[in-house]
């Protein structure tokens, strides 16, 4: 990250406070305020991303763990189980229940959302609007800083006594609030709930800022419907996290309260836990789901909507071709956010609520796959009839277009009430939020990484290995995933250290090793990934500034951009999409191109 | 990036997720990785639903993923030398899309309401058929005793061992003592979470004799796994006479039945 172009930005010179030519060097401090507490949109983006890989990593290997205690339950671990030295090896089952509550808490909490919003968010928005930075650049750094709070929380609450949190990523009362329900309940708990709250503060300072910067500092002539998609997705995103997190972090209190207050929101009168009846009462548990569910339903688009946006640019680079029907596109992500916030109740059709209420949910259910079914719709239309080039990064945006229509579709069995009775919290459900978040959100974000790499860090990685990574992920990802659909179909339920003593699942074990086997070499496969990303860091080819002739403002700046980003002042012209304008010479024009005698002659021929 | 193989391979592997997809379906039913014996009489109805969505969705899914491939296939620009139509989208196209799928969600958000209604809201008029407790890992049932009243000093009180009728309406009247479970019968197409402070009726009619599983299926702590009942359904005449052998042995061993205060507190 070359600091070195001090370019005269002619966008809002005083909105940056560092590399005052006036302040003597001061190594260390310089280093601290350029790579440790930088206000910069690119560094801050670029702490996030590696951080959140390195959870990625993390949340990987518990998965693993997870796995192997479904497919050889009580066998010895490798390695983890002489990590933690329990039982000579074995994995106990208030361990495996640790387990999968923290695999799903680093995964959402510590990856999804902050590699999403945080490291890309923050990367593009500034450079595909044309703005020198954010809007509120110490926020901004302090979005990232609140992070750390969280990582220490989560990270530490492994090692207190009774472990980490184990109700499940939910969170469920009063398993969470009664501190002797189970071995997790206790510090464990407490850690995941500050460290919650400190991920819901960083997401809110983040989101202000990105809505903030998107609606005031556009380049001139970016309207809105000027945007490229995976912007519209940030800004469509960060109005969700604004108005949904407030209602968690609330419920976390809560529940925080419960717990060291003694206060029993989410407790009844008379609950009996390991023969000690609890002191408080009055709550009510299905209070809690309502709470978290409205803001952790929104929270599943949070965590796909800008992989939308950023697979929908990439596939316009790919195929060479102007993205089909941009402002239905525009639509339905608004229409998925506006929906989504009526949709929290199908987590609970089984939960205890009033039926009828389920029926509400099951219609408004029914009726958010519609703007999904759309954007599914208008990807196949932009892929026809373009040229496509399989680069890995088309590779990985084509596959999660394909891995969506499973994850959307086996959404629709979910959704109808009466199957639900039969598939709720069974292994369809794993299948179907894995190609949603996995093989959905996670194929947009290497998408999004192969892509932009080169305006990272100035260099390209390598395409064959990516192309590598790529196959080996595909195939494992759908050996370990698709498979889960039958099992669901069986009834194999979700969190049980052990289902093959039931008569109904014994037969299930061969089924479950293969998916291990897959899982293993999923994540061995991201070897792969690692070496290509850091050699090509420093030893890829260089890539200009527009290494995929691509139209958006990013690919105007030099790679990687200096402070500041632009080294002119950009001036939009156009929509982000025009690829193979009819009679011009180069298959692309840029947003930036002015409209000269040759574009002019093209519009006039468009026409 | 230019070799016109590479294409035909990319197109092929996403060729294979339409293809697996299906064929992993296919086989599913034939090694027994399928539905579970349906032995309730609401169970059809769900199923059917099931295998409705599940042609429904196959059609959409065999459809667009066939359209992705063969347009990879067919717009490869190592293959085609034309150049990338010039086109925004279609206003046709997307009413079209729009309005279809909306129709087909909102016949299918209608047609199954019904079923819910059944399982869920028409609950029958009659006194609840046992009372089941869970708690942390064990499934504690409670009988009306010979006055068909529960919560009087008659009761019977077994754990994990559920019995009830064939081809009769069985009404459970489900509470928790502790934390969340949920009651999973998968050969009866039943689940339902139990809440503590809630009294929640469940209610089904078995079509055949037998014993199945009872599942918890919702987490509850870290004997999660090991919560596990058994369900007997069986005829009037078995389940009367079960019923009094078990009645006869609790008055032999308990002449004042003890968890009844526990329970009662609940």
């Amino acid at each position: 990250m070359s600091l070195a172009t001090t370019s005269p930005t002619l966008t809002q010179p005083t909105a940056t406070g560092l590399g005052r030519p006036a302040r003597k060097p001061r190594p260390i401090a310089e280093f601290l305020s350029t790579y440790v507490f930088s206000k910069d949109h690119k560094v801050i983006g670029l702490q996030f991303l590696f951080s959140t890989l390195v959870w990625f990593l993390i949340g990987g290997l518990l998965a693993l763990a997870v796995r192997w205690q479904i497919a050889w339950p009580w066998s010895d671990v490798p390695v983890l189980g002489k990590l933690f030295a329990q039982q000579g090896g074995q994995m106990a089952p208030e361990f495996y229940t640790m387990l999968f509550t923290m695999h799903a808490t680093v995964m959402i909490f510590l990856v999804i959302i902050p590699i999403l919003a945080g490291a890309f968010g923050n990367f593009l928005i500034p450079l595909m609007i044309g703005a020198d930075d954010m809007a509120f650049p110490t926020l901004n750094m302090l979005s990232y800083w609140f992070m750390w709070p969280a990582f220490f929380a989560f990270g530490a609450s492994f090692f207190v006594e009774g472990g980490a949190a184990s109700s499940g990523w939910t969170s469920y009362p009063t398993l969470s609030t009664n501190v002797a329900s189970s071995p997790g309940a206790g510090w464990g708990q407490t850690l995941w709930l500050i460290g919650l709250t400190m991920v819901g503060v960083s997401s809110m300072l983040g989101s202000v800022n990105y809505m903030t910067t998107i609606i005031l500092m556009r380049a001139p002539g970016m309207t809105m419907f000027r945007l490229p998609m995976t912007i519209w997705a940030m800004f469509i995103t960060a109005i969700l996290q604004a108005f949904a997190l407030p209602v968690l972090t609330a419920a976390g209190f809560m529940q925080l309260a419960d717990r060291t207050l003694g206060t029993g929101f989410f407790s009844p009168e008379g609950n009996i836990v390991n023969n000690a009846m609890q002191a408080t009462g009055g709550g009510q548990p299905l209070l809690w789901q309502h709470l978290f569910w409205f803001y952790s339903h929104p929270a599943v688009y949070i965590m796909i909507l800008p992989a939308m946006g950023m697979v929908s640019d990439i596939m316009t680079t790919f195929a060479r071709k102007p993205l089909f029907g941009y402002r239905p596109m525009v639509y339905s992500i608004a229409g998925i956010a506006g929906l989504g916030f009526i949709v929290w109740g199908h987590h609970m059709f089984i939960s205890g609520m009033n039926p009828a209420l389920g029926i509400t949910f099951m219609v408004s259910t029914m009726m958010i796959a519609l703007p999904s079914a759309v954007k599914t719709f208008n990807w196949l239309g932009t892929v026809w009839g373009g040229k496509i080039q399989f680069t890995t990064a088309m590779l990985f945006a084509l596959s999660f277009v394909s891995m969506f229509i499973i994850g959307g579709l086996s959404g629709i069995f979910m959704a109808a009430t009466p199957v639900d009775i039969f598939i709720h919290d069974t292994y369809f459900i794993v299948a179907h939020f894995h190609y949603v978040l996995f093989a959905g959100t996670a194929m947009g974000v290497w998408a999004g990484i192969y892509y932009w790499f080169p305006k990272m860090f100035g260099r390209t990685m390598n395409e064959f290995w990516g192309k590598a990574h790529f196959f080996l992920t595909f195939v494992f990802m759908n050996g370990t995933f698709f498979t889960m659909h039958i099992l669901g179909a069986v009834g194999f339920p979700r969190r049980l250290a052990d289902a093959y003593h039931y008569e109904t699942f014994h037969h299930l074990q061969p089924l479950n090793a293969f998916m291990t086997w897959c899982a293993i070499g999923m994540v061995a496969s991201q070897i792969i990934f690692a070496v290509n990303f850091f050699w090509s860091m420093f030893f890829g080819p260089v890539a200009g500034r527009n290494p995929w002739n691509a139209n958006t403002l990013e690919w105007t700046a030099p790679s990687p951009p200096g402070h500041g980003n632009f080294d002119f002042q950009p001036v939009v012209y156009r929509g982000p999409y025009e690829y193979s304008v009819p009679g011009m010479e180069k298959d692309h024009l840029m947003q930036t191109d002015p409209p000269n005698a040759a574009a002019l002659a093209a519009a006039g021929a468009a026409h | 990036m230019g070799s016109r193989l590479s294409g035909i391979f990319w197109s092929l592997l996403f060729l294979a997720v339409p293809v697996l997809g299906v064929a992993t379906f296919a086989i599913a039913p034939a090694i027994d990785v399928w539905l579970p014996k349906d032995v309730s009489e609401h169970g059809q109805a769900i199923d059917s639903l099931f295998y409705f969505i599940l042609a429904l969705t196959g059609v959409v899914f065999i459809a667009t993923e066939v359209a992705l491939f063969w347009f990879l296939w067919k717009y490869d620009a190592a293959k085609n030398s034309r150049p990338a139509t010039y086109i925004h989208g279609s206003h046709t196209l997307e009413v079209v899309w729009t309005i279809v799928p909306a129709a087909t969600l909102l016949f299918l958000a209608i047609y199954q309401m019904n079923t819910w209604a059944d399982v869920k809201m028409r609950r029958p008029v009659m006194a609840p058929t046992v009372e089941v407790v869970a708690r942390q890992f064990e499934w504690r049932l409670r009988y009306p005793g010979r006055d068909g009243t529960l919560g009087t000093g008659d009761d019977l009180f077994l754990v994990n061992d559920l019995h009830v009728p064939v081809d009769e309406d069985v009404l459970v009247q489900l509470k928790s003592m502790d934390v969340l479970h949920s009651f999973f019968l998968p050969n009866l197409r039943i689940k339902q979470d139990a809440v503590p402070g809630m009294k929640i009726p469940v209610w089904f009619k078995a079509t055949e004799t037998g014993q199945f599983d009872i599942v918890c299926a919702e987490l509850c702590g870290w004997g999660h796994y090991k919560m596990k009942g058994r369900i007997t359904i069986e005829s009037r005449e078995d389940f009367d006479r079960w019923l009094e052998t078990m009645y006869a042995r609790q008055e032999a061993t308990q002449p004042e039945p003890e968890p009844a205060e526990a329970v009662a507190q609940n």
